[in-house]
């Protein structure tokens, strides 16, 4: 079993395989189950989170609330305009990812990645690269298996819950755990895949959770955007040969470090950041009848 | 290592928005409708610290009903479990507590029809995990991650023995296993997590021991 990335690019390296099937091979060792029976569930996660992205692009998805939902859709038409600077891949990610949190937010169904509130980056990322390489099902579903190997990691070495963390052990993680995937589902190697993770949390380091009225909206739905734009960006950083002088596993270290002496306003409670702003707390009036800070 | 399988981090497949006010609270609700081992006629769920604060805006209302109505955390009937449950004619109710608890997303449901009443205290720990951490009073701490297998007892010299020797003879590997009890000599409560489901006639030999007073089982 390993415990960081260290072990698990080492892993990976010694028995010449990718991170996908250490992952694989440690599934099947800790359930006692089949390979048929991990790819299964694991294929399974991938259908819900394509019709999470599919729904989240087509119809107009709207939150109880009324904080989000639409913005998925407008991005996909303004595409179509042609004059997008950020380019096709990169905004239909972005996309593609605020399909899945419009579609969380307004209690539909989707798959944890690592967490609801940061379930966007590692699908949007996954269906726009889709759309530009077509891979085939087994290396979407690696994808998947490369990205929970990651995500593992911070799990057991740092967090990846706002309320512990901050957002960076959200949308941070899940920024790292698409970089990395990205970086394997294009033909680069293990090392590769944890520069990128690495490259791409660091760039997350400090962010704080301050979701308005406590609700996984604003500014969720956005950072999940902006994440699946970073993750993109990383891997590509580390598939070019670019290195992170910081060595992963020190990564993810300081990010625990920076989350644990977050306070605790900036940590989910909805006291702090963007909640705490005028506005933001008069969203919260009008949807609780009351402001938090208030009761 | 607290998250042992790749499926607590991709997974799980789930009903929005939030993994812990959500699918943790689903979750919760469905371990009390396990142990109570029917339909109730009665909910009651006092929500403390952040479950109290944002309960409607995350569907935790509804999530925690959906769970005791025995749904899924992807169950898209989650969404309808407050009209579920008065189609039914299930009284629900909430109660806002301003008590701080250790967690900041725990739970206490009341489960009773005429039969009988369970409590049960549920914390949401993050991406959709559980702990139930007390019972009709015990402390316990239990995942809802393994199937596992509840036995409320007399507290006396050979109960523990004869539960753990019954499921070694339906060859059941025991994974955790806990006691406690609120006084000594007399009830207390075994926890058992285990490797595989249990079947019915492992419940009923249990049942039939000595000193023996409820079984229950929590499915996997």
């Amino acid at each position: 079993m390993f415990r960081n990335v260290a072990e698990l690019v080492e892993l990976a390296q010694s028995k010449n395989i990718p991170i996908s099937e250490v992952m694989i091979e440690q599934e099947m060792d800790f359930r006692g189950s089949s390979r048929e029976q991990v790819y299964e569930q694991m294929r399974n996660n991938l259908v819900v989170m394509e019709q999470a992205v599919k729904r989240g692009i087509t119809e107009n998805v709207r939150s109880h609330s009324g904080l989000t939902g639409g913005d998925a859709v407008l991005l996909q038409n303004y595409m179509k305009s042609g004059n997008s600077l950020s380019g096709q891949t990169m905004l239909d990610a972005v996309s593609k990812a605020i399909a899945t949190n419009e579609v969380n937010a307004a209690m539909g169904t989707i798959c944890a990645t690592p967490t609801a509130g940061s379930a966007g980056v590692v699908p949007g990322t996954l269906f726009a690269i889709k759309e530009k390489v077509n891979p085939t099902e087994e290396q979407m579903v690696r994808y998947l298996f490369t990205s929970g190997a990651f995500g593992f990691v911070v799990a057991n070495n740092a967090s990846i819950s706002g309320a512990a963390g901050g957002c960076q052990a959200e949308v941070g993680s899940a920024t790292g755990m698409a970089a990395a995937a990205i970086v394997e589902l294009m033909g680069g190697t293990p090392e590769q895949s944890s520069h990128a993770f690495a490259i791409a949390l660091k760039n997350m380091l400090g962010l704080v959770c301050d979701p308005v009225a406590g609700l996984v909206e604003v500014p969720c739905v956005k950072r999940n955007a902006m994440g699946a734009s970073n993750a993109l960006v990383a891997a590509d950083m580390s598939l070019a040969g670019i290195t992170s002088r910081i060595p992963c596993d020190e990564v993810i270290d300081a990010m625990y470090k920076i989350g644990q002496t977050m306070p605790s306003a900036l940590r989910e409670t909805a006291q702090g950041g963007l909640a705490a702003t005028p506005t933001g707390r008069e969203l919260e009036a009008k949807i609780f009848g009351v402001a938090l800070d208030k009761k | 290592m607290k998250f042992r399988s790749v499926f607590d981090i991709i997974g799980p497949v789930m009903i929005g928005p939030s993994s812990s006010h959500t699918a943790g609270a689903a979750r919760i609700g469905r371990v009390a409708r396990h142990l109570f081992g029917r339909e109730p006629k009665s909910i009651t769920i006092s929500l403390y610290g952040s479950f109290a604060r944002t309960y409607k805006g995350h569907g935790t209302d509804v999530a925690l009903v959906g769970g005791v109505l025995d749904f899924d955390t992807y169950d898209e009937r989650i969404v309808n479990a407050l009209t579920i449950a008065e189609e039914k004619k299930i009284k629900v109710r909430f109660i806002e507590e301003d008590a701080l608890t250790d967690h900041p997303n725990t739970a206490r449901i009341q489960l009773s029809d005429e039969k009988g009443v369970l409590e049960l205290v549920g914390i949401s720990i993050g991406g959709g995990k559980i702990e139930v951490i007390e019972l009709n009073g015990f402390a316990l701490g239990l995942s809802g991650n393994s199937p596992a297998i509840l036995v409320v007892h007399n507290d006396r010299f050979g109960a523990i023995a004869g539960v753990s020797n019954t499921l070694a003879k339906h060859e059941i590997n025991i994974g955790h296993m806990n006691v406690s009890r609120k006084e000594k000599g007399k009830e207390a409560l075994m926890t058992i997590e285990v490797d595989q489901n249990i079947p019915q006639v492992v419940l009923d030999a249990v049942e039939l021991l000595p000193n023996i007073i409820q079984v229950a089982k929590i499915s996997e």
